[in-house]
């Protein structure tokens, strides 16, 4: 009978954790905003009341009303529908300007700390040269060379931002390497391999998922703003920075063309952040 | 006349709770120790040993409610406010830890950090403060004393570390020392140089000890007075060569006999089976009774009481261990 | 008749100690931690050799480079006359089948993210020691020899105690079936009464496997219990070697002397522990000059501080390394 409740009480544990995540009310903001935005992104059309491209020359620059929550914008467009239809490409930024950067930035990072030596040196000094440099700057130089476009920034913030995984991943992977459980692969005889990706890498990715969600947050940033630059999405795709640039001209007249993608950046950002937060609780192993 | 006793602990209970659940982290525990008494308090990790020195000081208020008396000197201290029991902190009742490395502010020479303590708790002016951490450092045996007064805590080993931190703890002369592990960190040879370190001040300023410790060993060289405590509570107490010589509580029995001390060598170790019960799930009648061989109908029912029995020895248990003389050290 | 499985000769690590910028601008040189200062030692087949010192004295490092976790700097380990070392057999895996080690920390030396029955079952598939389909079963073996129930497979290493985080570990390093098991402070982590059961189960197992067990430990007491032979170390050198009963009973060099005595017996009368060291540990970083006790010796002479001891083989004794054993013994 005792035995029945020792496992009832190690239910209870094993559940608490996801009860606990649960219970902080930012990680529950978080999902929502980014479930949100998801269904946003992937079907933007059920959502957006008109179509993003439809010019009507009768209705430019209205201000907010019921028939155009966000306004309309110098050419009649519906503010609401382009403010929509640009998650599916900001949406789409967070993910691809973060995803190479991160697999890439981890392998490079776990391979460096595993090993050290000489790769490790160069990979400090590779370290202390990109970091030295101011994100944006080094981003627009990559796309100066490459030319303006999407995907063109996809891989300017590729290349500059994998090393910020990287220099994690290996803080990571050296501070778990301290741990017997390390020593204890070796000892087994295992590869390097199975040491390095089945049980460092579980251990020592938790910071860097975390890590993960801030930069999507500004990967959205950044992509917006090489958009209201001009490097990134190129108009007229409808894209919060291309946005906010459009209505730059019209601050005083018709602010609500630039306000409306602004506030769009700020809540995907927060619920990126949000998430991050409770992720950091959710993936701790227990000791 | 009856010798005033300078800490006296009646029903002393510490309870913290964790995600809702209630952890008796201690419970009901009682001693008393007198001016130049050693009492050990002996027990498993978990056993409450660490937790109730703390409560004695009143560390353990911030985290956990804490109910029963404490007296210092007659006067009960467990009520008084935190401005109150600094001034008792320190000054009359002294402590030290177990991690000579943690314990020492990094960033503060070894000098300032006895000074600090002094002028906390005495009217001494600044040269004389300079010239009473001097003497204390000689005390404790660190050698050219007057010169290491400016070095940081790195700069010394760990067991020169741990003498600081007596140095520090004894300096405005406490009439009590509560020292929790105070050598567990540190290596044999030097264990022994601290324990007779704390011994000889004990009997020179005729200072109270309650050593908190695993090591029964540590215990039979050091202490005149045992408790032995398991899952938050005192199960025996009572003069140490009583109780280590012929302890009555199955738990004390296994204790003893788990030490390969006067056994044939390469033969099976007596051990108790199973592992401390854990404070969430503490069993209803007596904590012990799932690893004792002991138990009868009773024992998990009802849980015994810690009472008298000869000659000033104290015992929770229905069925004591009676003779075991010869079989023990 | 007993062979020798594994022989170590002359061995020596140091650690550099990274420069700061200071000592690169004044040209001071590197320093130097002499983690091994020349250890030769062997063990035979089936029996348990124990090795006590104090922290820092290098009896961690010594279990770790016989499990090739550190190269040593100079000296040979040979396992079976093999050098474990050489070129050819350097990353020869199976050699981690027949040397196994286990470490002191009960709480860092398990994955914490998989279970109980994942570790074994690794260990086993990684070294092929059964066919796939017997692999289950062999695990639950295994579970059952270090005492845990067969639950245990599916929980994770913080659902444990430390004790049965050990058992857990041994299951892990008995799975390969190895020889030689390397044991760094299984215990000292443990609590008294969980000890003694850590402690007889590894007792039984090596009889039932016939292993050969290095038990590396500062409790002398269970070094005492389990050891045949015991080696203690000073400072990265061995000081004495000898048969356990002999040593403890009889110990030869004035600091096997001091370590036993300075161990607390738990008989209240018994308050023979009278020799007290003066000082502590010398700094690995600065090992001083001649005989690396002499600074802690009470009976150390003028050429304690000039010439370093050998280990040479004394009458009625084991083996030490002190200018001075006999006189000391005559004067006991």
């Amino acid at each position: 009978m005792s035995d029945v409740t020792v496992s009832q009480t190690q239910q209870a544990l094993k559940k608490s954790k996801l009860q606990i995540a649960l219970r902080k009310p930012g990680f529950v903001i978080g999902a929502i905003i980014i479930g949100l935005s998801a269904m946003l992104a992937i079907a933007p059309g059920v959502f957006a009341p008109y179509d993003p491209n439809l010019i009507s020359y009768l209705e430019v620059k209205q201000p907010p009303s019921w028939a155009h929550p966000f306004g309309t914008d110098m050419l009649g467009r519906d503010s609401l529908s382009r403010v929509i239809w640009a998650y599916t490409v900001n949406m789409q930024m967070a993910i691809l300007a973060t995803v190479f950067a991160m697999s890439f930035g981890v392998f490079v990072g776990a391979l460096v700390g595993y090993y050290r030596g000489i790769a490790d040196q160069i990979f400090g000094r590779l370290v202390d040269a990109i970091i030295t440099f101011p994100f944006l700057v080094l981003v627009i130089a990559v796309v100066a060379v490459l030319g303006p476009g999407l995907v063109n920034m996809y891989i300017a913030i590729s290349v500059v931002g994998w090393v910020y995984y990287a220099r994690l991943t290996r803080a990571e992977v050296i501070a778990q390497m301290g741990n017997d459980y390390a020593s204890a692969g070796v000892v087994m005889g295992y590869s390097d391999r199975r040491i390095i990706f089945r049980h460092l890498l579980p251990n020592a990715i938790t910071p860097v998922i975390v890590y993960w969600m801030t930069d999507m947050a500004l990967a959205i940033l950044l992509g917006s703003s090489l958009g209201y630059l001009g490097l990134g999405a190129q108009p007229p795709q409808a894209e919060w920075g291309v946005l906010i640039a459009e209505g730059r001209n019209f601050i005083t007249t018709a602010w609500w063309l630039s306000l409306m993608p602004g506030i769009a950046i700020v809540i995907t950002g927060l619920g990126f952040s949000l998430i991050g937060d409770g992720l950091a609780d959710l993936l701790r192993p227990r000791t | 006349m009856i010798e005033q006793k300078l800490l006296e602990i009646e029903n002393l209970s510490t309870t913290f709770s964790r995600g809702g659940m209630a952890l008796p982290a201690v419970r009901d525990v009682s001693f008393s120790v007198g001016k130049g008494e050693v009492l050990g308090l002996v027990g498993e990790s978990g056993s409450g040993k660490s937790v109730t020195l703390r409560s004695v000081l009143g560390l353990s208020k911030r985290y956990g409610d804490v109910t029963g008396s404490v007296k210092w000197c007659g006067t009960d201290i467990s009520g008084f406010s935190e401005r109150k029991m600094r001034q008792v902190r320190g000054c009359e009742i002294a402590m030290i830890f177990q991690e000579p490395m943690t314990s020492l502010n990094p960033l503060l020479t070894v000098g300032l950090q006895i000074t600090e303590t002094l002028s906390a708790h005495t009217k001494l002016n600044g040269a004389e403060r300079r010239k009473r951490a001097i003497e204390m450092l000689d005390m404790v045996g660190i050698p050219s004393a007057a010169e290491r007064l400016g070095d940081y805590p790195h700069q010394f080993s760990g067991g020169m570390r741990q003498r600081v931190m007596i140095a520090i703890a004894l300096a405005a002369h406490p009439k009590l020392l509560l020292a929790d592990e105070p050598t567990t960190a540190l290596d044999v040879t030097i264990q022994a140089q601290i324990l007779d370190l704390i011994m000889l001040l004990a009997k020179e300023m005729d200072m109270g000890v309650v050593l908190v410790t695993h090591d029964l060993g540590v215990v039979a060289q050091t202490c005149r007075n045992v408790a032995v405590m398991y899952a938050g509570r005192i199960v025996e107490q009572g003069a140490v060569r009583q109780v280590l010589k012929s302890p009555h509580h199955p738990y004390t029995v296994g204790l003893m006999r788990s030490v390969p001390q006067d056994v044939p060598p390469r033969t099976q170790l007596y051990s108790v089976p199973g592992t401390p019960p854990s404070l969430e799930n503490l069993p209803a009648g007596c904590a012990f009774a799932p690893r004792c061989q002991n138990t009868s109908s009773n024992c998990k029912i009802e849980r015994p009481m810690l009472v008298n029995t000869d000659a000033g020895r104290k015992l929770a248990c229905f069925n004591p261990v009676q003779a075991l003389q010869g079989e023990l050290a | 008749m007993t062979s020798t499985v594994m022989e170590i000769k002359d061995l020596a690590l140091e650690f550099k100690v990274s420069r700061s910028i200071v000592d690169v601008i004044r040209r001071r040189p590197g320093k130097v931690v002499r983690a091994l200062n020349g250890v030769s030692l062997h063990m035979e087949k089936g029996e348990t050799l124990g090795v006590v010192g104090e922290s820092g004295c290098g009896k961690s490092t010594l279990a770790r480079c016989i499990v090739r976790l550190y190269e040593p700097n100079r000296g040979k380990i040979k396992f079976r006359n093999q050098d474990i070392f050489a070129a050819d057999f350097r990353n020869d895996r199976s050699y981690n089948k027949r040397v196994q080690m286990m470490f002191q920390d009960p709480y860092s030396s398990l994955n914490p993210r998989m279970t109980a029955g994942q570790i074994i079952t690794e260990a086993l598939s990684v070294h092929e020691m059964r066919p796939p389909a017997e692999i289950p079963a062999r695990m639950a073996e295994l579970l059952d020899l270090v005492r845990l129930s067969q639950d245990a497979a599916e929980k994770l290493p913080h659902e444990f105690s430390g004790g049965q985080r050990q058992r857990i570990a041994i299951a892990r390093a008995l799975a390969v079936e190895p020889e030689v098991l390397i044991a760094d402070e299984l215990v000292s982590a443990l609590d008294v009464s969980v000890q003694a059961q850590v402690v007889n189960l590894l007792l039984e197992l090596q009889e039932r496997l016939n292993l050969t067990i290095m038990f590396v430990a500062h409790d002398l007491r269970l070094v005492r219990h389990v050891s045949n032979r015991v080696a203690v170390i000073y400072l990265g050198r061995i000081v004495e070697i000898g048969d356990s009963e002999s040593l403890f009973s009889n110990p030869a060099h004035p600091y096997s002397q001091a370590l036993l005595s300075a161990a607390p017996s738990v008989d209240p009368d018994d308050t023979s522990g009278a020799i007290r060291l003066e000082g502590e540990l010398p700094s690995p970083l600065n090992v001083p000059p001649g005989c690396a006790f002499h600074v802690r010796c009470p009976y150390k002479t003028e050429n304690c501080t000039r010439d370093i001891p050998v280990l040479r083989l004394i009458e009625n004794m084991g083996e030490v390394a002190c200018h001075n054993a006999e006189e000391i013994a005559k004067n006991a």
